[in-house]
């Protein structure tokens, strides 16, 4: 297809022109990520890096993170991009890896791999070669923040179990406050809300039964787990089916909402909002007192070398630095993330808290498992969710629909009759 | 002038707006064309498949039925909008054609939201129909008619509607000016005739004005169906990517979005179903839209 390489030229021409003017030199080392927000804590962490390696200039660029994955890959696929590339985790970092456009790392090139555990170094290997493509750069955590002020006020305690959860929640709408601030309106935040409330009643055996394909989403513990969503309802502010994301932050960092279910990634930005918001982040209810509330656990992304680059040395050195707990260190305590390189010290009395929750966790099991081929389990889950909860799906169907969706390219599926 | 240098002057006239044409029309609709005959990993093209992509967005589950009702959603937009926004700016033309008091301040007035971008309207619809912070809640309530207040985008009930009504109150100016300049060019005796003969304003609605419009609304209704078609933006911006609440307003050009380029979550891309359904969506609204005005051609009269 003449028409298809001429295009492929052209968008590499103007991918090229206005994203890279010209191959870096030795000593010159591009860098591109999604986080704009960050650029003075990397030009700090650059800067650390140059204290050890002299005359190695990094360049800093940052991209609109909804369009990131596109803009990388065009890039990338016409023979451009950084020497160093923030890429995402699961199917996010297989999209740059199957095309080949990464190079893979191994012990011999990156000894400091084995300073990360396998569940981190799996969010950024590629299933199909089993080889790892980036440094893993942070891990999330998912779980439940409330106001201190308010439990105080109405004289709750952190709820451990479902019952004290419930009991909570109706003390809290007694007092005329909304209990959670969550809402289902965006399809995103339905599947943190999901994955927030049932962890706990499926835990790391269930995950880990779908994955050896000895239970679909069909199981009876999911669907039960999907029950439990059904009762987080009277929890939910009035209308939740309408309440989007930003509207919910604004509920708990107004003070309106006593509970708000979330991500790690949060603190920082809450924080940022309301320096004053007496918050804390604990584990979502367990089922029962004497069993663990389980947290969900996710990586989030992670530092990988263009396949391409020319200049392989410096980048190497780069992306090494880069998985060394003095690295993990400054990027948890500049960033609020918490750095999965053991060893890493956190400061943060709250992140450190979060990285204690992390032993009892489970991971976030369709961002981990199921977003790597179409239909994702994600937008199956999220559509199916948000219409249970509107009252329009039994947690059956969700649990069907799910199967079916994933059956398509996930084998224990189809053999189960998904 | 020779007829060669004619030529040559025409052609140098033609030449930019044609180039223009060819790179942004013709390459993008042959290419979409090309890409989706092959399979795709993300942006990275694979084998030849032939018509495959359109196999699967047409015949196998779930995208078969994500593409069902993306397209029957843009049915009732289509639908809807026609009644809502086109019915509704003919009145409002009419109104304004009979001159009545005041009718300076409505003629600015209806077609004031048109110039805001799509963007603005739907931020500022999504905070009015908040269901915690917003006026339309808060006011029905206020009012004493809280029982009517609901979660408007929130559910897959009344969601794709709301979208339907703020896109005819942001649009109704555009069609109204349409069919205002088409009454105006109505000769006066022909309405005077028809009055004197005792015609009262529905008849004289119904047998002279609407027959004689018909120029005006063959392009309302054609621009009306390729605007529904290729709705994107509104959805967008007030219910999101997704389509949400649990596909309720998903509608193909969102459906389109999220296959070529990636989800709000997964961001996983596949060109070629992505490329198919462009293809699909372009072959439908050019074949409609030409079976259209041959329809609504036939039916306009010259005065």
């Amino acid at each position: 297809m003449d028409s298809l390489r001429t295009v492929k030229r052209a968008v590499g021409a103007i991918a090229g022109l206005t994203m890279l003017a010209g191959p870096a030199l030795a000593g010159d080392l591009t860098f591109w990520t999604w986080r704009q927000e960050d650029r003075a804590q990397y030009a700090q962490l650059f800067a650390d890096f140059n204290r050890t390696n002299p005359g190695i200039n990094i360049r800093f660029e940052a991209y609109e993170p909804q369009n990131y994955q596109t803009i990388v890959s065009t890039a990338l696929a016409a023979g451009r991009g950084p020497d160093v590339i923030h890429v995402r985790a699961y199917g996010g970092l297989e999209q740059f890896a199957r095309a080949g456009y990464l190079m893979p790392l191994d012990n011999q090139t990156v000894p400091e791999l084995a300073n990360f555990t396998a569940e981190a170094l799996a969010s950024e290997t590629l299933r199909s070669d089993n080889r790892v493509y980036a440094v893993p750069f942070a891990s999330q955590t998912l779980g439940v923040f409330y106001n201190r002020d308010i439990f105080q006020r109405l004289n709750l305690q952190p709820p451990q179990t479902w019952e004290q959860f419930i009991a909570a929640c109706r003390a809290i709408k007694a007092a005329n406050l909304v209990p959670v601030a969550n809402g289902t309106a965006t399809a995103w935040m339905t599947e943190v809300l999901t994955s927030v409330f049932t962890g706990s009643f499926l835990g790391p055996q269930f995950a880990a039964d779908v994955v050896a394909g000895r239970a679909t989403f069909e199981d009876p513990r999911y669907v039960a787990a999907l029950g439990k969503m059904l009762e987080l309802r009277e929890c939910l502010p009035n209308g939740f089916t309408g309440v989007d994301y930003p509207t919910s932050q604004q509920l708990f960092l107004s003070g309106r909402a006593a509970m708000f279910a979330g991500g790690s990634f949060e603190i920082s930005n809450f924080r940022r909002q309301n320096a004053n918001l007496p918050m804390e982040f604990i584990a979502p209810p367990a089922p029962a007192a004497g069993q663990p509330g389980l947290v969900s656990l996710f990586f989030d992304g992670g530092y990988a070398i263009n396949a391409r680059t020319g200049n392989r040395d410096d980048a190497l050195k780069l992306v090494r630095f880069m998985a060394t707990p003095e690295f993990g260190n400054r990027l948890t305590a500049l960033l609020g993330n918490i750095s999965p390189i053991r060893g890493v010290q956190v400061q943060d009395p709250m992140l450190a808290r979060v990285a204690q929750l992390n032993q009892n966790s489970w991971p976030y099991i369709m961002a981990v498992y199921f977003r790597y081929d179409s239909p994702t389990g994600s937008e199956l889950l999220q559509g199916a969710v948000q219409r249970m909860m509107a009252g329009n799906a039994t947690p059956q169907q969700v649990g069907t629909e799910i199967t079916q969706g994933i059956a398509r390219y996930y084998q224990p599926f189809q053999r189960r009759g998904g | 002038m020779s007829r060669w240098s004619l030529r040559l002057w025409i052609a140098f006239l033609i030449l930019p707006a044609a180039a223009v044409m060819v790179v942004f029309v013709v390459v993008p609709i042959v290419t979409a064309l090309a890409y989706s005959l092959y399979a795709w990993h993300g942006s990275a093209r694979a084998g030849f498949v032939g018509l495959d992509n359109f196999r699967v967005v047409l015949t196998e589950q779930p995208y078969a039925g994500w593409t069902l009702r993306a397209f029957w959603h843009n049915v009732i937009v289509f639908v809807s909008l026609m009644l809502a926004q086109n019915g509704t700016a003919f009145f409002i033309a009419y109104g304004l054609l009979k001159t009545l008091p005041g009718h300076r301040f409505h003629q600015v007035a209806v077609f004031l939201p048109v110039i805001l971008s799509t963007v603005i309207i739907g931020a500022l619809w999504k905070l009015l129909l908040n269901p915690i912070f917003g006026l339309v809640n808060n006011g029905l309530t206020a009012i004493g008619l809280g029982s009517l207040a609901q979660p408007w985008l929130g559910q897959e009930s009344t969601a794709l509607g709301s979208l339907i009504f703020v896109n005819a109150w942001h649009w109704v100016g555009f069609p109204a000016l349409l069919f205002l300049a088409g009454m105006q060019r109505i000769p006066k005796e022909v309405l005077e005739a028809a009055r004197l003969d005792g015609a009262g304003d529905g008849v004289l609605m119904r047998r002279i004005i609407w027959p004689l419009v018909a120029p005006a609304a063959t392009i309302a209704v054609l621009l009306m169906f390729i605007g529904s078609f290729n709705w994107f933006e509104l959805p967008y911006v007030m219910t999101g990517l997704d389509g949400s609440p649990g596909g309720a307003t998903d509608v193909l050009g969102l459906y389109f979005y999220r296959t070529a380029f990636g989800g709000v979550t997964s961001g996983l891309q596949d060109f070629g179903r992505g490329s198919a359904l462009a293809v699909l969506m372009f072959l439908f609204i050019i074949a409609v839209s030409i079976l259209f005005t041959r329809m609504l051609r036939r039916r306009e009269i010259e005065v």
